[in-house]
């Protein structure tokens, strides 16, 4: 018995959302041929961010989730962020 | 079966478990950026010596597949059992054709001297031997995950063609669905840092 009655993704969205993802790749991969300097990385950092969001939103139905998964979620990135963050605040200041 | 089931505890658990394979990967690109950091002529350098169009093929198989095996689980809750089953195979077979990939790169790196402890990287600049120390472990690390995810989705394939999976017990498909999509989003951050690096 389906208790709860989980949303389901149409294939046009579920379509709409690849084609955004393969559009992304796309931009990434022509950007990557262009010299910006320091901006390379922070654009394609910065796409990777963008399709992860998509996937774990829409083919992971993130966005369709309870207080539970999104709390635990969020709070997993900012685990993240802190182990990533604190590194480089420590690291940096050692050279 | 009428034994009472926990759908929302089975898709807990099931994140909770994702979560840890999340900071898993997240610590290996911490080291990443660290030596990223230290060594960026370099790295930036090896990166040109990786091949893009195999890079790209593999991010997009991954894309596809990962649409795929989504379209599945809509297929099958709107009881398309044969369409859910054909994404499923073409997803899985997605999978085989990443890992191909993967080992023309990997054999043709190896071909060229380009392995953990060779010569070659041992006594070459630093930042590439971990340039590409790094890329072994985290695309190998990876390479591991898909072939468990394609395993998760084979297991899938079986219990849907039972009947074990239907349109109203589909938490195996489910939760194996969320595996794959981690594989790819470990992935989308793969393409980038070692193949686009300028």
């Amino acid at each position: 018995m389906d208790s709860e009655e989980q949303h389901i993704l149409s294939f046009k969205t579920l379509g709409l959302i690849l084609a955004a993802l393969l559009l992304l790749t796309g931009i990434t991969i022509a950007v990557s041929y262009f010299d910006l300097g320091i901006f390379n990385i922070f654009i394609a950092l910065g796409i990777a961010c963008t399709k992860v969001s998509l996937v774990l939103l829409f083919f992971m139905h993130l966005k369709y989730e309870g207080k539970a998964i999104r709390r635990s979620f969020i709070g997993t990135i900012f685990f993240l962020f802190i182990m990533i963050s604190f590194m480089f605040w420590d690291y940096a200041f050692r050279h | 079966m009428t034994s009472q089931r926990d759908l929302t505890g089975i898709r807990i658990g099931m994140w909770l478990f994702l979560y840890t394979e999340i900071i898993l990967f997240g610590g290996l690109f911490v080291i990443y950026s660290v030596y990223f950091y230290d060594y960026s002529a370099e790295f930036a350098k090896s990166g040109k010596e990786l091949n893009r169009l195999i890079g790209s093929l593999n991010t997009i198989i991954l894309l596809v597949s990962s649409f795929m095996v989504a379209s599945s689980i809509t297929a099958l809750r709107r009881e398309a059992k044969k369409l859910c089953l054909g994404l499923l195979a073409a997803s899985f077979l997605c999978g085989g054709i990443f890992l191909i990939n993967k080992y023309f790169e990997w054999t043709h790196k190896i071909a060229h001297g380009i392995y953990p402890n060779s010569p070659a990287l041992t006594n070459g600049p630093p930042g590439k031997n971990v340039f590409f120390g790094l890329y072994y472990i985290i695309t190998g690390l990876h390479g591991l995950h898909v072939i468990v995810g394609m395993t998760l989705l084979a297991l899938s394939f079986l219990l849907v063609y039972k009947g074990k999976i239907t349109a109203h017990h589909f938490s195996l498909l489910d939760n194996s669905g969320l595996y794959w999509h981690l594989v790819d989003l470990i992935w989308i951050f793969i393409f980038p840092l070692f193949y686009l690096i300028l």
